[in-house]
């Protein structure tokens, strides 16, 4: 008796299930879209996609659509994600192995909805759920960018992302849960030019896709937003004020570090982030790195409103105070004589490194200032000295030798040590020679 | 192949993209003047500039200068006397401030010195004894020289400042 009960509550629950699966798959379900004849690329005018490849820009399309030496856009750059490794797709215009025959229409779908032409869903590692808020006019730039692009024959790598998770219609789930088409809507009550920012960074740009922490399936927290998080082997810093830097990211500051690559009060760009600075925002103009600076200024509390006159002079002195303690620092080269690190940071760093005059320069990186040396893992720090900084093309000089092949994990783990020590007044990072092992071993299954 | 650019001339050299810049200038190019110290980047002898700025070459493949502007001793004092690379000309202030304190003793460390101490001059052209402590700290000097090659940092720098009024001087007069 009660278990025929049970049984027949089961069943329903079952049923329920069922239907409730049904009903999610086809809420989201979208059907083929018919192939279009690969669009003329004098179909297009200059004017568009010249406006494509600054969007394509700041949205750094080529960085995930590229593989490492492979043909721009063409996609087989594997995306390391927690479910699997995840192949980016060939988006050049050709018919077979591209997107040669997505109509524009196809196209839209893909960056609101994430939505294949076939009508697939798409994984989140594409961001559409930023690209959602683009707008049609800027979609169709785009899509006007990529079409004339020279078409590459690459056929799709396999993703290694294990069955079940490898089901496509499960995606369903994940966009119920995660994912809402829509569309930017401007606040009133700010400045055109914050709204510019805050539309380029939330959208096109996906800054969040790195900066904000992800939950366990994948997805961005959202009540997290822009608190740092780890990502390729790198940390990715908070861009609210959890920042750790030592002094302020003002407006300025940020503009400089986004148009530049480097700033004298923060530091140089390095890992995923220089990439995104001069392969990506390189082709932005100027306009539109200062609506993201004053965006995120906004966000990190360090454009106080201009009637607060008093609490800016307040927050320039502490700064000036903050900058003067760390600067009597940075002449202080001397180690002793039985200190490891400080022995190894004074002959392999300090010619470049310390900033004997009290003031920082931004070619000799004041590591004091920099948020490597204040963050809660040794991540950056132990990342820059095994790889060193690359030229750019974009920037004055400023190479930096990795030490990969010539420092052991504990001579590094000492450096890193000794500028925690002696540079900032934070607890030591534990285990860091451990860290630099770890950190090697990625670098080497790159 | 990989294609630098060494005192002004550009050059194709066929080696291993990891190859140390140290052995590219050395071996490869056939200018001597670069010496190895350590191999390791942490005693400053194999110093060379990179876009004008100092960098041990020993540690830096020569993949990662492709499009960069090399300088050695041999070019340090191009357009100051000599022509670009000769070798002969050798009149860069530092070089001048060298022979007059006669700072080398073995000298086998002072082409990285007086590298070392051009970027010290372009970030500190009034260098005091902190600044060239903290920025030649990374050269090292085994037969101790280290009080005379203070002294010719200091004349250069005194050399600099006079060449550079002069330059100011000679824009005025054609202004």
């Amino acid at each position: 008796m009660e278990s025929a009960l049970l049984r027949r509550i089961l069943l329903s629950l079952v049923a329920t299930m069922i239907v409730a699966a049904l009903c999610v798959y086809g809420a989201f379900w979208r059907p083929s879209l018919a192939a279009a004849p690969v669009p003329a690329a004098n179909s297009f005018s200059p004017q568009l996609v010249e406006k494509g490849a600054v969007l394509a820009g700041l949205g750094n399309c080529a960085s995930c659509h590229t593989a490492k030496g492979g043909k721009a856009f063409a996609g087989g750059y594997g995306l390391a994600t927690p479910f699997g490794t995840i192949y980016s797709s060939n988006i050049t215009p050709d018919p077979a192995t591209g997107i040669g025959t997505w109509s524009q229409e196809a196209f839209k779908r893909a960056m609101h909805e994430g939505v294949r032409a076939d009508g697939a869903h798409l994984f989140p590692a594409f961001p559409y759920t930023h690209f959602t808020t683009i707008t049609d006019e800027d979609v169709t730039a785009l899509y006007a960018y990529l079409m004339t692009r020279p078409p590459v024959v690459a056929p799709a790598i396999a993703n290694t992302v294990p069955f079940p998770l490898s089901l496509r219609p499960l995606q369903a789930g994940w966009k119920l849960l995660y994912f809402k088409k829509a569309s930017y809507e401007t606040e009133v009550g700010k400045s055109v030019d914050w709204n510019r920012g805050r539309y380029l960074s939330e959208g096109v740009a996906h800054c969040a896709a790195c900066h904000t922490p992800r939950n366990k399936l994948g997805a961005e927290i959202k009540n997290s937003p822009y608190l740092g998080a780890n990502i390729d082997a790198w940390f990715a810093p908070a861009l609210t004020d959890a920042n750790t830097a030592p002094l302020p990211w003002t407006e300025d500051e940020i503009y400089t570090y986004l148009r530049s690559g480097m700033t004298a009060l923060h530091g140089t760009a390095s890992g995923p982030m220089a990439g995104v600075i001069y392969d990506g925002l390189a082709k932005a103009p100027d306009s539109d790195i200062r609506a993201m600076a004053i965006y995120f200024a906004d966000m990190n509390g360090s454009a106080p409103d201009a009637k607060q006159s008093k609490l800016l002079s307040l927050d320039t002195i502490k700064a000036e105070a903050t900058l003067a303690k760390i600067m009597s620092k940075s002449s202080q080269v001397g180690g002793q004589y039985n200190d490891h690190g400080a022995n190894l940071y004074l002959a392999a760093c300090a010619s470049c490194h310390s900033n004997s005059n009290g003031k920082p320069a931004a070619i000799r990186p004041e590591l004091g200032l920099n948020s490597a040396l204040t963050a809660a893992e040794p991540t950056n720090l132990i990342q820059v000295i095994l790889h060193g900084i690359a030229k750019r093309e974009a920037q004055p000089s400023l190479v930096m030798p990795g030490f990969a092949a010539t420092m052991s994990d504990d001579d590094i783990a000492q450096i890193a040590s000794y500028l925690r020590r002696s540079r900032t007044e934070l607890a030591p990072w534990p285990a860091v020679d451990v860290t630099v092992a770890k950190l090697r071993k990625a670098s080497k299954s790159e | 192949m990989n294609k630098l650019t060494v005192n002004g001339k550009s050059v194709t050299v066929d080696v291993d993209p990891e190859t140390p810049l140290l052995w590219v200038i050395r071996d490869e190019i056939g200018l001597k003047g670069t010496k190895f110290g350590c191999g390791i980047g942490m005693c400053g002898a194999c110093t060379v500039h990179l876009d004008g700025r100092a960098i041990r070459s020993c540690i830096t493949p020569v993949s990662a200068v492709a499009d960069a502007q090399i300088t050695t001793i041999e070019g340090l004092g191009a357009g100051l006397g000599g022509s670009a690379g000769s070798g002969a000309d050798g009149q860069h202030p530092l070089q001048i401030a060298w022979i007059a304190t006669q700072a080398p003793q073995c000298g086998y460390c002072q082409s990285g010195q007086i590298m070392q101490a051009a970027t010290l001059l372009k970030d500190y052209p009034h260098p005091t004894d902190a600044n060239i402590d903290a920025v030649m700290s990374g050269n090292l000097c085994r037969c101790m020289a280290y009080v005379r090659i203070r002294k010719a940092i200091k004349l250069a720098a005194e050399g600099a400042q006079v060449t550079n009024a002069q330059e100011t001087k000679q824009e005025q007069t054609h202004a």
